[in-house]
């Protein structure tokens, strides 16, 4: 492997973020696969402000209630939801790609990816109403 | 015959000259104009500095490989009226370093591309007078690739990582795995079977939408991966 011929270009150096989201002009599989990222790095951003407002609960129970209430304003419900949809589309590609990546129904990857985010988007609504019901 | 003034907006540079830069050309197309016919008409008429590549001009020899409003073409079988756009962008192939204007390094494409062993059969052996194998029309598919690069440059993880196998090396590699023909597909796998070669692809499929001969090099990756996937199982339950 190392002695493959490296694909730098001087003139124009690797920009992977304008790799992984430039989709213009795309199909549906790169979109896919963008959004797959956006919201990994969504997700993992969102797991360190958890642990760090986790931390609030050896301040004591002041601070604690005081987030809470603050997780109750309808702004913060909706960003609940933001972070629900990331959830559930994550995790309904994901098993798109680990199914496809083994060579389970890569035919079908398209269909796979319809059904799989369907079902997610279902879960997002319903997730979503009661988020701001329950 | 209707005809039109189309802009081409095209990518220029020339090594040890100044940064890359687009430059624009107006050109009178008519409804059987190519982008390459015209990029040639530039050449002749406007500017003799203007490089690319070509050959067939029938998508048969894969030479004329680029970026045509933001996707991955051959330049000889895009008819200019077809983008409905006044204005055309090309662009080199991207993921291969830039050598002038439109024409990039090929280097790295069959660096990789010939370490995956070359395809084995061509079209020719299913000519009349060829004495074919039962069911080896249904390996035809991946000897039609015709090493344009394209599915290169419509990688995203191409664009990520400079030592990646891409999808054209990992097809021609699935090609010798799936019918050896005699050879030993092992190597072959072990050589594939690594961070940079089929697990680093991340199933954008970019390439199956850019591949112009309808070889799937993603769904070969997919294969592939099924394939080691068999071979860790079995090792695993020392098989």
């Amino acid at each position: 492997m190392d002695d493959i011929q490296p694909t730098t270009d001087p003139v124009r150096p690797k920009a992977p973020l304008r790799s992984w989201f430039d989709v213009r002009g795309r199909s549906m599989s790169t979109l896919a696969f963008a959004l797959n990222r956006l919201t990994a790095v969504g997700l993992t951003i969102y797991l360190f402000l958890h642990l760090s407002v986790l931390s609030l609960l050896v301040r004591g129970p002041e601070s604690w209630d005081s987030f809470v209430a603050l997780a109750k304003h309808p702004l913060f419900l909706l960003l609940d939801v933001v972070l629900l949809f990331g959830v559930v589309y994550h995790m309904a590609n994901g098993i798109r790609v680990a199914l496809v990546g083994m060579g389970v129904g890569h035919a079908r990857h398209k269909t796979l990816f319809y059904v799989l985010v369907g079902i997610a988007l279902v879960l997002f609504v319903v997730g979503a109403v009661l988020i701001f019901t329950g | 015959m209707v005809e039109r003034d189309i802009d081409f907006k095209v990518f220029r540079y020339k090594q040890g000259g100044a940064a890359p830069a687009y430059q624009t050309f107006r050109v009178r197309c008519d409804e059987n104009t190519t982008v390459l016919v015209a990029l040639q008409d530039i050449r002749r008429d406007q500017d003799g500095t203007l490089i690319m590549r070509h050959s067939c001009h029938h998508a048969s020899c894969g030479t004329c490989g680029m970026r045509i409003n933001g996707r991955e073409e051959l330049g000889c079988v895009v008819k200019v009226f077809d983008l409905n756009t006044s204005t055309v962008v090309v662009e080199p192939m991207r993921n291969m370093p830039v050598i002038s204007d439109l024409v990039v390094d090929m280097g790295p494409f069959y660096d990789r591309f010939n370490s995956a062993g070359m395809p084995l059969m061509r079209e020719s052996e299913f000519l009349d007078e060829a004495d074919v194998a039962e069911g080896l029309e249904a390996y035809m598919r991946c000897e039609n690739c015709i090493e344009c690069n394209l599915c290169v440059s419509a990688c995203p993880i191409m664009g990520t990582d400079p030592t990646y196998l891409g999808p054209a090396a990992l097809a021609a590699a699935w090609r010798v795995v799936e019918e050896p023909r005699g050879l030993d597909a092992k190597p072959l796998l072990d050589w594939v079977d690594s961070q940079n070669g089929c697990w680093r692809c991340h199933v954008a499929y970019e390439c199956n939408e850019a591949c112009p001969s309808g070889v799937f090099p993603g769904d070969k990756i997919m294969s592939l991966r099924r394939e080691l996937t068999k071979r860790k199982f079995r090792r695993l339950f020392g098989r």
